[in-house]
């Protein structure tokens, strides 16, 4: 143990130094700050023990842009590293590090959270519910995954970041290549928040399916909660995989077993097998919500229903299966022989047709509809070009025979920011600037926000496109330096330029949000968009109830239906007596069981059996406590609904 | 029209009972998911002996056909004591659980001891990549038994505390739903794992 | 919801506990006789626990249960060809460097 204390913190590069100095300050800033304010028990009370969808999806958002913010910076780092040749910035270890973190967080760490902040704040409300269908379970899959990061990103500063790719192959991830803690940081941060996606994602699925409005038929559910729906059921057969994955890599490096080993009959290709078997359809997972919101947005604002909606939601359901059956087109190169790669080859390429029939409809549902330019509308229109040429370089790919000359180079990266970035990234931003009067109620400012559109757009394209003309030159994926004498420094420098653009984008958003915060117009509406869909038939921010009458659906487009043509009777809905609402209660337990989480996941990190055991143990006790309480849920009285309902500027 | 609005919020609550249920078989799914990556990772690995000893010199049938037997016959009780809850009689509910309780312990134990000898014989989770598959698939499998054997002690506790109300109907169909479906799982590792390995 | 016949009676629970003991001891017979080649026991052993699964599922797991629409059946059925893919979709990729000795 002596040993491995010396290496506890890690030591002797500056960059961490101040990350260690900044940290300690923010931290304390936090902990005065709440206790000057006597903030403790208004943390407690509203925040960590909730179980109300709206304040959970506002966690995750928040977390989601602070993982945004450290990911992005690992990527400005890497860019700084490679903008010419031979400079020693980083040294390679540092970069190696750099790169893992940066694929890790930027999908575990802010995609997956930052769609489900969009799923925990639009789902209940788009369909008419009160609740998801486990609100207790809802909150205990944000804490792990809060666990999880923070257990993901402390090894920055202590025991030392993985430095073995965002996927961690082996054999270079066993211990014979990957001694320290950093590896079982990378094993334990994502288990933990794993477990949280998969309870997610069975929370969802049983939402959408069981807790629709009275009257609302699966056909006539907005699009966005089919995409989630869709979405949904790749998590439940995706996740499983990566958690056995995670799960045989730690037992070949805790208990020295050979199961991926180069040595004693392990298979190193197995597990390059079994995670992308999650990771394909993980990419499916992140993107399929992003083209529900997309959806709701074309329709939105040219102010017409969906063109095709039933091609729509097939495509969408398609891609969620078919999404499972071409994992190996990430490991063409393994050698696995001519059968194997085309039949992968074609379901790759079959996987491109559903993707084109969802473009043309969008298309069309723009044709001759009256489009306004907001801000959710920009970045819909900026991902269609994006994602485009992102699929069109994905057929490249998936042409087995030419990838051997792809694999593994600049080619690939651009191709996958491309359809991350511009598919999912867009996709969430729109969504973000699309619902975000309906979690705050103010819109974020216009001004600001074009010219976050404009250079992030901008930048998006200057940084990526040179690094399609870097992988046919020969430059591969993970280098950390070059020379002169290859002919990349142009194209490097250029690249660069762009990353520092979307940079600067990311900065115009945060003043826009902290503007708005103060200038941004309010939304006394609760409809700003002239929506069509349930969410914007109550008011902004929605009560903690979300409906004091549940709605009765009668159509698709609900809300725009009952403006349009029902709207006698939708007034006369409203004005119905009230009744007590069923509600569940908050409970302290979820965020104690996954702290015992992070205490196990911390022990087993450095091998101190006692601290693993205990956490366990903790995480056990928790179970049963659960199990045992009975009182779990309450009533709100009429007078409260009243009370709130006339606070919030609604007639009673 | 306020009657009509009491009904539907009735509706929903009610079938608040059903979610649980629902949720639990998606939650099967995605364990059949877990233990098929487990089965695929012992059927790509089980040749993989490095030289040693394989499954047919290392397997013993009276062990595993004991644990089969054992854990069927408990698959089976725990199916007569959710039949004794519906009948309303608390007494045999506990009863058939407590003989379900058993029967799965007397399977961890034979379990535990089957992997010792294994051990004392040299085959270990370190000797090659068959064990390692071998002992992680039935390991895991072993650990969702004994998970379940915590968790139906605790449901019997709540039985003796509470009675048969709705939340412990539940409850016992949810853990019987799960002592099922471990035993399905098991049938698969009797087939693949012991009867392939001692063909 | 007034349906107990869905919850099994003593009868069902009897007959698939006889099932599976059946349908265990028949495998396990045919195993250490050798009554066939390896190839046709192979597939005989994993078809009688396929044969067994389904009996489980219905005597044991009462699958018919629970009102309509019967999501938890559409679940476990892509959940079965989710279980078919995984593994048969390893052995196949994989065989490309198996160790067969």
């Amino acid at each position: 143990m002596g040993e491995k204390a010396k290496g506890f913190f890690v030591t002797g590069d500056p960059l961490i130094y101040g990350a260690d100095v900044s940290i300690i300050i923010t931290l304390l800033g936090i902990l005065i700050f709440l206790t000057y304010f006597k903030k403790w028990g208004w943390l407690w009370r509203e925040w960590l023990t909730t179980v109300d969808h709206k304040k959970i999806g506002i966690m995750y958002l928040v977390s989601s842009l602070l993982m945004l913010f450290r990911g992005g910076v690992d990527a400005l780092l890497m860019r700084m590293q490679l903008a010419m040749p031979n400079t020693h910035f980083l040294q390679s270890q540092h970069y190696n590090e750099i790169f893992t973190t940066h694929g890790t967080i930027m999908i575990l760490f802010m995609a997956m959270p930052f769609m489900f902040a969009l799923f925990n704040i639009v789902i209940p409300l788009q369909i008419g519910a009160r609740d998801v269908a486990y609100p207790f379970l809802n909150a205990m899959s944000f804490w792990l995954f809060f666990f999880g990061a923070l257990l993901f990103n402390l090894s920055f500063v202590i025991g030392g970041s993985p430095d073995a790719g965002w996927l961690s192959y082996p054999p270079l991830s066993e211990l014979a290549g990957s001694p320290g803690p950093g590896q079982n940081f990378y094993i334990w941060g994502i288990q933990i928040s794993g477990i949280g996606s998969l309870a997610t994602g069975i929370n969802f699925l049983v939402t959408i399916l069981k807790m629709r409005a009275p009257g609302m038929k699966l056909m006539q559910m907005p699009l966005f909660t089919w995409s989630v729906l869709s979405s949904c059921i790749t998590i439940i057969f995706a996740f499983p995989v990566l958690t056995v994955t995670l799960a045989l890599l730690f037992v070949d490096r805790f208990f020295g077993a050979h199961i991926f080993t180069a040595t004693g009959g392990g298979n190193p290709m197995m597990y390059v097998n079994l995670i992308w078997m999650w990771g394909h359809p993980e990419v499916y997972i992140v993107v399929l919500p992003a083209f529900g919101i997309y959806s709701e947005i074309v329709s939105t604002f040219s102010k017409k229903k969906i063109f095709g909606y039933k091609s729509m939601v097939f495509s969408m359901m398609i891609i969620s299966v078919l999404g499972y059956f071409t994992w190996v087109h990430h490991f063409f190169t393994m050698g696995a022989g001519a059968d194997v790669n085309t039949f992968f080859a074609i379901t790759t390429m079959a996987i491109g047709i559903p993707t084109g029939v969802k473009i043309f409809n969008w298309l069309f549902t723009m044709f001759r509809g009256r489009i306004t330019m907001t801000q959710p509308m920009l970045w819909t229109l900026a991902f269609i070009p994006c994602f485009l040429v992102g699929g069109a370089t994905g057929v490249m790919l998936a042409a087995a025979p030419a990838d051997y000359q792809y694999h593994n180079s600049y080619f690939l990266i651009a191709h996958f920011h491309q359809t991350l970035i511009g598919g999912v990234v867009f996709g969430y931003l729109a969504g973000l600037y699309y619902w975000w009067p309906k979690m705050f109620g103010f819109k974020l400012n216009d001004r600001i926000g074009k010219w976050a559109f404009w250079t992030w757009n901008i930048g998006f394209y200057v940084c990526f496109m040179p690094q399609y003309a870097l992988g046919f030159m020969g430059m591969t994926r993970r280098v950390y330096t070059y020379g002169w004498d290859m002919g990349w420094a142009p194209y490097n420098m250029v690249s660069t330029v762009g990353a520092f653009l979307m940079g600067i984008g990311f900065v115009f958003q945060v003043w826009q949000i902290l503007y708005s915060i103060k200038h941004g117009e309010r939304d006394l509406t609760g409809d700003p968009w002239n929506g069509r869909t349930l969410e914007w038939s109550i008011l902004s921010p929605a009560p903690h109830y979300n409906f004091a009458h549940l709605p009765a659906v009668k159509s698709d487009d609900a809300w725009w239906d009952m403006k349009n043509h029902r709207y006698g009777a939708a007034v006369q809905d409203n004005i119905k007596e009230y009744t007590p609402i069923h509600m569940p209660k908050n409970s302290g337990i979820p965020f104690l069981m996954s702290a015992c989480w992070f205490v196990a996941g911390f022990g087993l990190t450095f091998e101190w059996i006692w601290m693993g055991v205990a956490g366990l143990a903790g995480v056990g006790i928790c179970l049963l406590a659960r199990s045992f309480q009975r009182n779990t849920d309450y009533y709100i009285p009429v007078d409260e609904i009243k009370r709130t309902e006339a606070s919030l500027g609604r007639v009673v | 029209m306020a009657q009509s609005a009491i009904s539907v919020d009735a509706h929903h609550e009610h079938q608040h009972d059903t979610f649980k249920l629902l949720g639990f078989w998606i939650f099967l799914v995605t364990d059949c998911i877990i233990f098929a990556c487990l089965f695929a990772v012992y059927a790509v690995l089980r040749t993989h002996t490095d030289g040693d000893l394989t499954g047919r010199e290392l397997f013993e049938v009276k062990g595993f056909t004991a644990e089969t037997f054992i854990l069927l016959a408990s698959s089976f009780t725990s199916g007569l004591a959710s039949l004794a809850m519906h009948k309303g009689s608390k007494k045999q509910l506990l009863g058939w659980l407590a003989v379900t309780v058993l029967l799965g312990l007397s399977f961890v134990g034979l379990e535990i001891t089957e992997f010792a000898n294994m051990a004392s014989e040299g085959a270990k989770i370190t000797t090659n990549g068959f064990l390692s598959s071998f002992f992680t698939l039935v390991g895991t499998h072993g650990l969702h038994v004994s998970f379940g054997l915590i968790w139906m002690i605790g449901v019997m506790v709540q039985i003796g505390r509470h009675d048969i109300d709705s939340l412990t109907k539940e409850k016992v169909t949810i853990v019987g739903l799960y002592w099922h479906f471990l035993d399905v799982v098991w049938i698969f590792i009797f087939t693949v794992v012991y009867l392939l390995g001692v063909m | 919801m007034g349906s107990h016949e869905n919850h099994g009676s003593a009868k069902t629970y009897i007959l698939g506990f006889l099932f599976s003991l059946l349908l265990t001891a028949i495998p396990l017979w045919l195993v250490i006789q050798h009554v066939m080649n390896k190839t046709a026991l192979t597939v005989s052993i994993l078809l009688i626990a396929v044969l067994q699964l389904i009996i489980q599922f219905f005597f044991f797991m009462h699958i018919r249960e629970g009102e309509k629409p019967r999501f938890h059946v559409m679940a476990l059925v892509l959940g079965a060809v989710m279980v078919f893919t995984i593994v048969a979709g390893s052995i196949w990729i994989m065989t490309f460097n198996s160790q067969v000795h």
